[in-house]
């Protein structure tokens, strides 16, 4: 089947089977392989990236379902080293990652929350988060980080 | 993982879905958010050879006050459920636990409907509209249908609808009175490895069961106890009655048992009983 899905801000056209997940759209069709897939199964989050504004799990949406929507993903965000998005800049100011696997992911996760909710408390942050593994366990500095950007842009779409 | 190929049709209207689920009968799904359905496809657990694309028909996603009741569409998303202003006025118990399903990303795409119609045991929102007595209107060929929330779950992932119905609303009864959502769980995220949904109405208090049977359960004993004069506690040691807990990695049937009954006692207290 045809979809027609705006990535990063450029519709993509593509001939893809019914069966084929947005994650595999983004990596394999478009090669976004910035998009990382963990878990497969709907529990890590390390495929998160922002459908018409809201976090969603790239590994359990169609590609079918996102036909005629706009996704942002991670190379979306900030396009070189000298043009960071205020998130990606709070993780590095933060250190917050380690190996560095959940980190698109979380980066994407925390965007669409502090969009949604621009003055989020550090216990908001660590429930909002709970879509996300971290299996660095580096969570303190990734709630630093979120909290940091909160105030500086880190909800910008 | 990747599904099973399958057909994949989107229809705009719940007549269109109701006539493809007439074409294709036990072959088809319907495919809302996709957060149930999707990941048993993955797993190839579930292999439907058509895939009902509803998730764009307009007009299934609200909430709002009708009477006695309120009204959700069934294409109302967790998120919205969760931050619906008139039912965190009139069935706060249902905004709440719309907020406790899954995490922020299931919660942007999982729908009402598709959570019920899945009717998972262990899932969140079908044991709240239990609790709530609330009821099921559901459309066929022949036209619509209210089904009882009580007479809805069937079996493991089975409910009362025929292969060519499809779950259109959910209502649920104003209840204000006092409410409580009880999930235990070890991890952030699980499904509940027990809950209890504890809602107050109509002079009545209702009591159901996450994951302590095949389907989400209402307490019955503890329902009845509690209308003849027990106190919560008296009544949360009959919560376990007449359930089927099994066993797995998470809990063994009697510890299972043990939860049920401190969690009805917690939550009929944080009820005010």
């Amino acid at each position: 089947m045809k979809v027609s899905i705006e990535v990063n801000g450029k519709t993509e056209e593509h001939d893809v089977e019914a069966r084929t997940l947005l994650v595999f759209f983004l990596r394999e069709t478009l090669g976004l392989t910035g998009t990382n897939i963990g878990c497969d199964t709907t529990n890590c989050g390390a495929c998160t990236v922002i459908m018409n504004g809201e976090s969603v799990k790239s590994c359990t949406v169609l590609a079918a379902q996102a036909d005629g929507q706009r996704v942002l993903t991670i190379e979306g965000l900030g396009q070189s080293q000298d043009d960071m998005h205020p998130m990606q800049e709070a993780f590095r100011q933060n250190h917050a990652l380690q190996c560095g696997y959940c980190t698109p992911g979380m980066v994407m996760a925390a965007v669409s929350l502090v969009h949604d909710n621009p003055n989020i408390t550090e216990a908001e942050v660590r429930e909002g988060l709970e879509g996300n593994l971290c299996r660095c366990t580096g969570y303190h500095n990734i709630v630093k980080a979120v909290l940091a950007a909160a105030g500086s842009g880190g909800g910008n779409l | 993982m990747i599904p099973a190929a399958f057909d994949y049709v989107r229809v705009d209207s719940v007549d269109a879905a109701v006539a493809a689920l007439t074409e294709h009968g036990d072959d088809a799904k319907l495919l809302a958010g996709g957060h149930s359905l999707l990941p048993l496809m993955k797993l190839r657990l579930a292999f439907p050879s058509v895939l009902v694309d509803i998730g764009r028909i307009d007009g299934l996603s609200y909430v709002r006050r009708d009477g006695d009741q309120v009204a959700i569409g069934a294409l109302t998303r967790h998120c919205d459920v969760n931050g619906s202003p008139e039912l965190a006025e009139h069935a706060p118990l249902l905004a709440y636990v719309a907020g406790k399903v899954g995490d922020p990303q299931v919660r942007h795409r999982g729908t009402i409907g598709g959570s019920i119609a899945h009717a998972d045991p262990a899932s969140d929102l079908p044991a709240a509209v239990l609790a709530l007595g609330g009821e099921l209107v559901v459309t066929g060929p022949s036209g619509q249908r209210v089904i009882p929330a009580t007479e809805f779950f069937t079996g493991f992932l089975e409910t009362a609808m025929a292969a060519d119905e499809m779950l259109t609303e959910i209502r649920v009864p104003t209840a204000v009175a006092g409410h409580s959502y009880q999930k235990f769980v070890r991890r952030a995220q699980d499904w509940a490895m027990v809950g209890v949904a504890v809602a107050r109405y109509n002079g009545t208090t209702g009591v159901s069961l996450v994951n302590m049977g095949p389907t989400p359960l209402r307490a019955v004993a503890v329902e009845a106890a509690l209308a003849s004069g027990a106190s919560a506690a008296e009544a949360a040691e009959l919560a376990d009655q007449d359930s089927q807990p099994t066993g797995d990695a998470n809990a063994s049937p009697a510890f299972r048992r043990h939860l049920a009954r401190v969690l009805t006692r917690r939550g009929l207290e944080e009820a005010g009983l």
